[in-house]
């Protein structure tokens, strides 16, 4: 009897084996768990409804970090996945490796597959796009960071949560007002560095590296030790020191502080709605991520975070066709407007956009505008683009260690700044002679 | 007169060399090779090109002052892993060699951490001392302690050597247990007759005894806390705060994968290699000099 069914299913895994080989397989390599994951699923396992010819299977590698490294030693060993999703830091790398990837402009020509590039926005596109104007990976996931407001705070210690935050120097004034009011962690952040020193760059004007940090050539080297980051890691410095910022970890720690209702202020990327929205028993508030006034040129327009997905090389051109279909189909607009409302990230075609406006989402759920219009406010500036430097993840770590001795008190922000700068720029060197 | 066993030809004693053999040089000689030659160049992540720069990984690295500072961290680290561990375990095999009832649940007991993954072992470490949900630090807050290992230095070092330590002392328990029951009890006896106290006969009958046991845990500890502890690392502080857990074993991960540096991370391979060597010739040069067998 057992035996028996055994058998049975054996016959019918077999038989739903053979018929998903008749379609060909797409192989995408992602970096998402839980509910994005879950988000992720669902618009493989549409695709694959929509038509019969190409089946996508989505796997998932780890963060980041994990399965940019899983794909390259896939590659190595000739085994790589047909689509990879890669975090921008990662950018650079990909960009550099001309024999293992094929860039999407390519596979859209080589296809025949209509898709319009323009289609996506300017400032999101210009990431991932190189000095030809050709678009090597496509824009998947993108957000920016923004302040969130826990308003229930403000009140308790008897600050108006509807006052004016949109420079630090009034944030400033609200730090001591909650400190006085008896707040225990005033003001945290996630990703310092990514928006403390490469949001609040380019939301100046000022260069993060030279080589309109790193777009216009491999030899960038890094400036952000001038005056304006100085001020801001110097004023963040004193804060710390007075207990008005409290520092949780070089990732998203200070996220659990900031949902716990611990928090008044959090700067955090726009795609932490979700999980605010989810956990917070306490009125919040999305504002926009606040500028120096005083500083020429603020506020430019914020950067993105978030990753883009690479088509790698190596394979068949029945299997680019159905690359092509499947990453054409990730671009329309009714996709794209879904994934940004779900999740938080930035709508990244005009039409998702539109259409998410048109639909009354951003009346329905106040806040959820602000990471759009940081990033399209102003037309991006060379300083203001994005960042595209090697061994990116690296520098971040450095960064990160060097802002942790600010925290502590152990260095001042020039000194902290100006060393991060130096070992970052070896690290930039080597990169560029191992890609030369 | 020793006794000496030869074979008579030379094919038998191949055949049964052989496995070892094999194994040695799939699992450490080809990789320990491939890890000299790639330290020789500064190649690109995806294996396309590959530059060859002869010592110059060797020079950038000796040249960093972040790097010769990671010896001293990896040093201080080792150092207390190995004392912690080896000392809780003695500690509590002495307590439980002494015990007559309920000796083996104590055991049992003691030995299940040993079970327990490093990775998985930070993350329960870092559970318990989380600056904002952690049981331990919350009662150190009622104390008045204000516990911060994200910014401060030394107890971020303090809490990667305990939970690098705790998982170690089952190991580290079960062999000194045993080696104390291989102690003939009439030696112990004899003395105990003399009027030795248990602190005099312990000083001088037991821990000479144990020695082998000793020497022996203290060399794979060495390598334990060298080598192993990286996944320890990783889940409690990514190296930080700004260095300070950074170990050289922790420092070859982050080059090579996080940084796609394979050349540098090859480079640190081979400074490692180099200096378990030395360390383990110092070892069995000095150290063991003063072992008992």
């Amino acid at each position: 009897m057992k035996i028996r069914a055994y058998l049975g299913a054996t016959v019918a895994t077999l038989a739903m084996a053979t018929s998903a080989y008749a379609a060909t397989e797409i192989q995408w390599w992602h970096a998402f768990t839980g509910r994005l994951g879950e988000l992720l699923d669902a618009q493989v396992a549409e695709f694959n409804a929509s038509q019969e010819d190409y089946q996508v299977v989505a796997s998932h590698k780890g963060n980041y970090s994990e399965t940019l490294n899983a794909g390259i030693a896939a590659f190595r060993a000739g085994e790589q996945p047909h689509i990879m999703m890669v975090f921008e830091v990662g950018t650079a790398t990909m960009m550099a490796a001309e024999g293992a990837i094929m860039p999407v402009y390519q596979v859209m020509a080589d296809t025949g597959v209509e898709f319009d590039p323009d289609a996506y926005l300017g400032a999101v596109k210009g990431y991932y796009t190189n000095t030809d104007g050709e678009m090597l990976s496509l824009p998947f996931n993108s957000s920016t960071p923004v302040l969130y407001v826990n308003r229930d705070l403000f009140e308790q210690a008897g600050l108006d949560p509807d006052m004016d935050l949109s420079t630090w120097q009034e944030v400033s004034e609200a730090l001591d007002g909650l400190k006085a009011g008896g707040v225990t962690c005033p003001l945290t952040t996630a990703w310092q560095s990514w928006v403390h020193l490469e949001n609040l760059s380019t939301w100046h004007n000022v260069p993060f590296a030279t080589q309109e940090n790193g777009f216009a050539g491999m030899d960038a080297e890094l400036v952000f030790n001038g005056p304006v980051q100085v001020q801001h890691i110097q004023a963040m410095g004193d804060w710390a020191k007075d207990g008005k910022f409290v520092y949780a970890g070089r990732r998203n720690e200070g996220g659990a502080n900031f949902r716990a209702g611990e928090c008044a202020l959090f700067t955090e990327s726009s795609a932490g709605y979700a999980g605010v929205k989810a956990e917070a028993e306490f009125d919040f508030e999305i504002r926009q991520l606040p500028y120096w006034e005083g500083v020429e040129g603020a506020p430019q327009n914020t950067i993105i975070g978030g990753a883009s997905l690479w088509v790698m090389a190596g394979h068949e051109p029945e299997e680019y066709k159905g690359v092509a279909e499947f990453l054409a189909f990730l671009s329309t607009s009714d996709i794209q407007a879904k994934w940004h409302q779900d999740t938080g990230y930035l709508p990244i075609t005009t039409a998702a956009a539109e259409q998410t406006k048109s639909e009354g989402f951003y009346e329905a759920n106040p806040g959820t505008e602000i990471a759009g219009m940081q990033m399209t406010m102003n037309p991006p500036t060379a300083n203001s683009k994005g960042l595209r430097l090697g061994s990116f993840d690296q520098i971040r770590t450095i960064i990160d260690e060097e802002l942790e001795a600010v925290w502590a008190g152990d260095k001042d922000a020039q000194a902290a700044l100006d060393s991060a700068v130096v070992r970052g720029n070896e690290l930039l060197r080597r990169f560029e002679a191992a890609n030369r | 007169m020793e006794k000496r066993v030869t074979f008579k030809g030379w094919l038998l004693p191949l055949c049964l060399l052989l496995p070892q053999v094999v194994i040695t040089a799939v699992f450490f000689f080809y990789p320990a090779g491939q890890a000299i030659y790639q330290s020789l160049f500064i190649p690109d992540p995806f294996g396309l090109s590959m530059r060859f720069v002869g010592l110059g990984n060797f020079e950038y690295l000796l040249g960093d002052p972040y790097y010769r500072a990671s010896f001293l961290t990896t040093a201080i680290f080792s150092g207390l892993v190995t004392v912690v561990s080896m000392g809780m375990a003695l500690y509590l095999a002495v307590l439980a060699d002494r015990l007559i009832k309920g000796s083996g649940t104590y055991r049992t007991l003691l030995i299940w951490p040993y079970a327990v993954a490093p990775a998985v072992a930070g993350v329960l470490w870092l559970f318990m001392f989380n600056t904002r949900v952690g049981v331990v630090s919350w009662y150190l807050g009622i104390l008045g302690y204000d516990w911060n290992h994200v910014l401060n230095e030394t107890e971020a070092m303090g809490l990667v050597v305990v939970a690098s330590s705790w998982g170690r002392v089952s190991y580290n328990f079960l062999f000194f247990l045993a080696g104390l029951q291989a102690i003939p009890k009439s030696v112990i006896e004899a003395a105990a007759i003399d009027g030795a106290h248990f602190w005099t006969r312990f000083r001088t009958i037991v821990f000479p005894l144990l020695s082998p046991t000793t020497f022996f845990l203290l060399v794979v500890n060495i390598v334990y806390a060298f080598f192993e502890t990286f996944g320890v690392i990783h889940t409690i502080t990514s190296g930080g705060p700004q260095q300070a857990t950074t170990i050289l074993v922790y420092k070859v991960y982050s080059d090579g994968f996080v940084g796609q540096d394979l050349g540098s991370s090859a480079a640190q391979s081979v400074i490692l290699l180099i200096v378990v060597g030395i360390l383990t010739i110092v070892q069995f040069k000095f150290i063991e000099r003063r072992v008992h067998y």
